[in-house]
């Protein structure tokens, strides 16, 4: 058994056990943190693989957010109610945009198609243009400013500033109860562990080493006769799937969404993790998101500042000293204790 | 249409602010692949400095601590952009992304530091007299604190369309940034036109500051409202000119402006954010492109 097996195996036997070992209070973070691993995977697929850096994931993982949390509360406001902040915005009437997600189906299939037809529509518009690198990581952003003042703005569509909030039940679970919280974590668990099985297949099929080479020579890529802009679209969708797929399961799991999750400032932080843990290796990119986010809540119950010093400084020192991440830099330690011969570093 | 004519200051100040701040941004961009997020603490820190100013007592007359606050802006913003052009990113060319990250980085610690020097409440700088009120042409009503805006980004703009075709340094600059090897043979110190861009680009970014606190108060994180909409000028204008970065900031502050006034301005956000998408598709690379024989 090689190491990557043993700490593969080692994690799924941790995450396994926690729900029996840890707090509920502390379980929910748990499952936070794997929300957050799950765009993770996505971002290092499309950035760490296809070299598109997104700084809008927060826009996809809120579509599958508002997705989800408006089937919850319809479903709570019962067959003839209104969520309650309509009722506290004057709105009279269901909004014809609000009417089919009362259907759990529906709910379902729009938390994984509105971010995929989103991200596969806008990748065909950049990428068919070779809009690329920094021009692309720019446009996301502003996307993800858009998306949050739009949110904002339509109070009586989407709960505006305060978001939505107030979820009792999901798909017969009750989240009140310990239990319900451990099933929730449960679910986050396994799709964590299928999203990362999902990108694994990806990276090591021809597609994957298509998405590399783009990334490395897109214009080489081009003249061998394929067609880099439905690679890195494609790549992008899938990444954007994977965001709201974590976004719907962060509603039940924190209980909330609101735009303040999801601007541009969150949206840059998603990135964190991934840097961090390493872009180039999934595996990194989800230890990284975890434990970023765990420092986050270690640093944020005892001084808030000094988490924004200490995430500003950690991004600054971590692309200075290891641009590769933590990853790299245990995968450059690997090939120095054997006293064999290194193979030629690629430069990325 | 009074109403509509009187969107005009407002809609070409926004202009001028945007294009003051995209200036450094896209001449950092294009010559040295550097994409700086901590460019809005740059804004952050010239607006600041006109606060320091007028709070401290050897200058106690608004107009005059106003005025001595543009060149003193320009010089710390300016100055804080050397140092981080010296200390971090000329470690980084070649790698436009890590930039990107690197700057956000450096604009986080940045804006908590503002936070816990000045606190996180907003402060008001107090305009000068003479640019309160403002005067009506042809029943247009002109702001004087707007038009004082305009006309000092179309001062900078000279400044710096004088300093880019008349002077030898700034031949220099557009030398390196039409082809940075080649400046580098013919004996241009390519590392200290980096340099001076960035004093320069920062320190517009400074004055910039300046002018937004005559149209609104000053916090910590004033930087992060522009920098975006800043960006997309850079987008749209296409890279490393002055031609372009002007015509895109005219185009998107008009395009804020009257959109925010016809529809909502939330609505209008996502409405420039489509409108660029569309132009992008007619012109990828924005309105003009430097010729070059380098295969992107």
């Amino acid at each position: 058994m090689t190491w990557g097996r043993i700490s593969l195996v080692a994690c799924v036997v941790l995450l396994a056990v926690a729900p029996f070992a840890l707090s509920p209070f502390r379980l929910g973070l748990l499952a936070k943190y794997l929300c957050f691993a799950i765009v993770a995977v996505g971002i290092a697929l499309a950035w760490g693989q296809g070299g598109m850096l997104t700084l809008g994931q927060g826009v996809f993982f809120g579509l599958g957010g508002y997705a989800m949390a408006m089937y919850l509360k319809l479903k709570e406001a019962g067959s003839a109610g209104l969520p309650d902040f309509m009722v506290w915005s004057g709105v009279e009437q269901l909004p014809a945009l609000w009417k089919p997600f009362g259907n759990p189906v529906f709910a379902l299939a729009a938390v994984v198609l509105v971010p995929g037809v989103v991200a596969f529509l806008l990748g065909l518009l950049v990428f068919r243009q070779r809009v690329r690198g920094a021009y692309f990581a720019i446009l996301s952003q502003a996307l993800a400013a858009a998306f949050v003042i739009l949110l904002v703005g339509q109070q009586g569509l989407t709960g505006g500033t305060n978001g939505m909030t107030n979820f009792s039940q999901f798909f017969g679970l009750d989240l009140t109860d310990p239990n319900g919280q451990r099933a929730v974590y449960a679910i986050a668990a396994v799709v964590l562990g299928v999203t990362f099985l999902v990108a694994k297949l990806l990276v090591r099929s021809r597609f994957g080493r298509l998405l590399v080479a783009v990334r490395d020579g897109e214009d080489r890529v081009r003249f061998l006769g394929y067609d880099p802009a439905v690679v890195k679209t494609i790549t992008f969708t899938v990444s954007a799937v994977m965001a709201g797929l974590a976004g719907a399961l962060f509603v039940p799991v924190v209980g909330i969404i609101s735009p303040a999750l999801l601007g541009i400032v969150p949206s840059l932080e998603l990135l964190v993790g991934v840097a961090v843990g390493g872009r180039f290796v999934l595996a990194g990119a989800i230890a990284g998101a975890i434990a970023v986010n765990y420092a986050k809540t270690l640093f944020s119950e005892d001084f808030a500042e000094g988490w924004l010093y200490l995430q500003g400084g950690l991004f600054v020192l971590v692309l200075v000293f290891a641009p590769k991440g933590l990853a790299g830099v245990v995968e450059s330690a690997r090939h120095r204790l054997p006293a064999r011969r290194r193979p030629a570093e690629v430069t990325a | 249409m009074g109403a509509l004519a009187n969107q005009l200051p407002i809609g070409l100040s926004i202009a001028a602010v945007l294009l003051l701040i995209a200036l450094g941004l896209t001449f950092t961009f294009g010559q040295m692949g550097v994409i700086n997020m901590a460019h809005g603490e740059f804004i952050m820190a010239g607006a600041y400095t006109a606060y320091l100013l007028q709070s401290s007592s050897f200058l106690d007359d608004a107009g005059q601590s106003f005025l001595v606050a543009l060149p003193v802006a320009f010089v710390v913003a300016g100055l804080m952009g050397l140092l981080l052009e010296w200390s971090l990113i000329r470690r980084f060319y070649g790698r436009p992304l890590d930039t990107l990250l690197l700057t956000w980085g450096v604009s986080l610690v940045l804006q908590q530091l503002a936070r816990d020097v000045f606190g996180a409440p907003n402060v008001q700088v107090t305009a000068p007299s003479w640019l309160v009120g403002g005067v009506d042409v042809l029943g247009v009503r002109l702001p004087h604190n707007r038009v004082f805006i305009i006309v000092l980004a179309v001062l900078c703009v000279v400044g710096v369309w004088f300093y880019l075709t008349r002077l030898p340094a700034g031949r220099r600059m557009r030398a390196v940034v039409q082809n940075r090897e080649l400046a580098a043979y013919s004996g241009i110190a390519t590392g200290r036109v980096d340099r001076f861009t960035f004093l320069l680009g920062s320190g517009l970014a400074g004055v910039a500051g300046v002018a937004l606190t005559l149209v609104g108060p000053v916090g910590p994180s004033l930087g992060t409202f522009y920098i975006v909409d800043a960006f997309l000028v850079v987008v749209a204008g296409g890279l490393g000119q002055l031609r372009g970065a002007v015509l895109a900031a005219v185009a998107l502050g008009f395009l804020n402006g009257y959109l925010e006034f016809w529809t909502d301005a939330s609505l209008a956000k996502v409405l420039v954010f489509l409108a660029i998408i569309a132009f992008l598709q007619v012109r990828p690379q924005g309105m003009f492109v430097l010729k070059g024989r380098a295969l992107v």
